[in-house]
């Protein structure tokens, strides 16, 4: 499946934030993913020049429905494209699904141990982490699963009503961090992500979490830092990054 | 027959000699790594040959430079579609640390510091076609780019140039490294579009 472009058809596209909106496709044939891997989308010009880039999926298990979120970068090429252009009804060459490592699996049984996990988000990264979140709720998880997702603002986030539905399950708590401004209510005041503010939202280095962290170079590298500084091993952070430092 | 992405024209036309298939050229440098960096202080810094040769051998940072640093400049080309033309950095010719060491085996596996694997064949170490670089445009290297130090063979997916390389084994046989076992090729041409499996 991986070498093979194949063709998926848009069936819905819902908007996300000011610069970003969620893309659902068919794809006959796709053979499900894990949650938070990847594929390659394709777009052809009709003289023949292509474009091609590596996007998160946001949905996991069986099935040949696969949804993507897709923020419009400034100078980007394909992103404006998918944000601005596409209407329901195209069809866009897919190839996938990709990757192994950022992945997260259920475990087999309800006897398997099941290891708390931490997803950590930065913007859009909050994509691959979604896939995670959906798998966990798709089968009735008990695992602890806790996110802290940074925006810059309120209108910034990515599936907030499904977010908020997700966060009624017991299993699964949402911590916040805004950069720039806070929703009404708020107790915290706006500021990046600190060492303080992961100590008291991400599962303790104590009980040995998973850790998953995505989102945009400098978020990444200053979270996974500081986790690192707050005892949790390097080797049980996951990571990935979108952009230049 | 491709599928005809309506209203797509495609604004960047890079159309260079330089660019492999698929690829698009970035001006700035991203960065893609499995995990957290890891902070290595050059006291501590530690490089090893070791396995399939008559004789295992190590240099710390300053044994490592007297092997004699040389300018290089390449292009570079990320699997995840972004290269980058005109790179400039300064390293340690491979041809010259594996010098002398009887090299048996035919592939290498590169060993990291924070646990990072990847598999290379020896042939493509060799013949100035690698380094383990210290420098990029003047200056140290970034931790995030893999300082203080990483392999650098460019005429690969740049998955194979390990950032923050600690050892070079020495394998009879081919196995697969971090990536490899993850989903991407075992060699990664570039010009070839090696990607995945």
């Amino acid at each position: 499946m991986t070498g093979d472009w194949t063709v998926g058809t848009v069936t819905a596209i819902a908007p996300q934030t000011p610069t970003s909106r969620s893309i659902d496709l068919e794809v006959p044939g796709w053979p499900g993913n894990l949650a938070g891997q990847h594929l390659d989308l394709r777009l052809t010009a009709p003289d023949g020049y292509t474009a091609t880039r590596s996007y998160s999926i946001a949905t996991a298990g069986a099935g040949t429905r696969v949804q993507l979120a897709v923020d419009r970068l400034p100078d980007g090429e394909v992103s404006p494209y998918l944000v601005d252009e596409l209407i329901v009804g195209d069809q866009l060459e897919v190839r996938g699904p990709l990757g192994g490592w950022f992945v997260w699996r259920p475990p087999a049984d309800d006897r398997s141990p099941a290891e708390p996990v931490q997803l950590i988000g930065g913007g859009s990264g909050i994509v691959p982490l979604m896939a995670m979140a959906r798998a966990h709720a798709a089968v009735a998880s008990t695992v602890p699963f806790r996110l802290l997702y940074s925006v810059r603002a309120p209108e910034d986030v990515f599936f907030a009503a499904e977010l908020a539905e997700l966060a009624r399950s017991p299993h699964f708590d949402i911590d916040w961090v805004y950069t720039r401004t806070a929703p009404e209510g708020w107790s915290g005041s706006p500021g990046r992500v600190t060492r303080e503010r992961l100590a008291e939202a991400v599962v303790p280095a104590a009980l040995d979490p998973a850790v998953f962290v995505c989102g945009p170079t400098g978020f990444v590298e200053t979270v996974a830092d500081l986790l690192v500084e707050l005892g949790h091993p390097a080797a049980r952070v996951k990571t990935e990054r979108f952009g230049g430092a | 027959m491709p599928i005809i992405s309506r209203g797509f024209s495609g604004r960047r036309r890079e159309e260079s000699p330089q660019l492999p298939p698929g690829q698009y050229l970035t001006e700035d440098f991203p960065v893609l790594s499995a995990g957290p960096t890891p902070a290595i202080a050059t006291s501590d810094w530690v490089f090893g040959v070791t396995g399939d040769v008559a004789e295992t051998r190590a240099w710390n940072w300053e044994q490592f430079h007297e092997l004699g640093l040389e300018e290089i400049h390449t292009d570079i080309h990320c699997v995840t579609r972004w290269s980058k033309l005109g790179t400039s950095w300064r390293g340690v010719s491979l041809d010259r640390v594996l010098d002398g060491l009887d090299v048996a085996g035919r592939f290498a596996m590169a060993g990291c510091y924070g646990g990072y694997t990847t598999n290379v064949p020896v042939d493509d170490l060799l013949g100035g076609k690698a380094w383990i670089a210290t420098e990029f445009e003047g200056a140290p290297l970034d931790p995030e780019h893999g300082g203080p130090a990483r392999l650098l063979v460019p005429h690969l997916y740049f998955w194979k140039s390990a950032k923050w390389v600690r050892t070079l084994r020495i394998m009879p046989k081919d196995e697969p490294g971090f990536w490899e076992q993850n989903g991407y090729n075992m060699y990664g041409d570039p010009w070839r579009e090696q990607r995945y499996w």
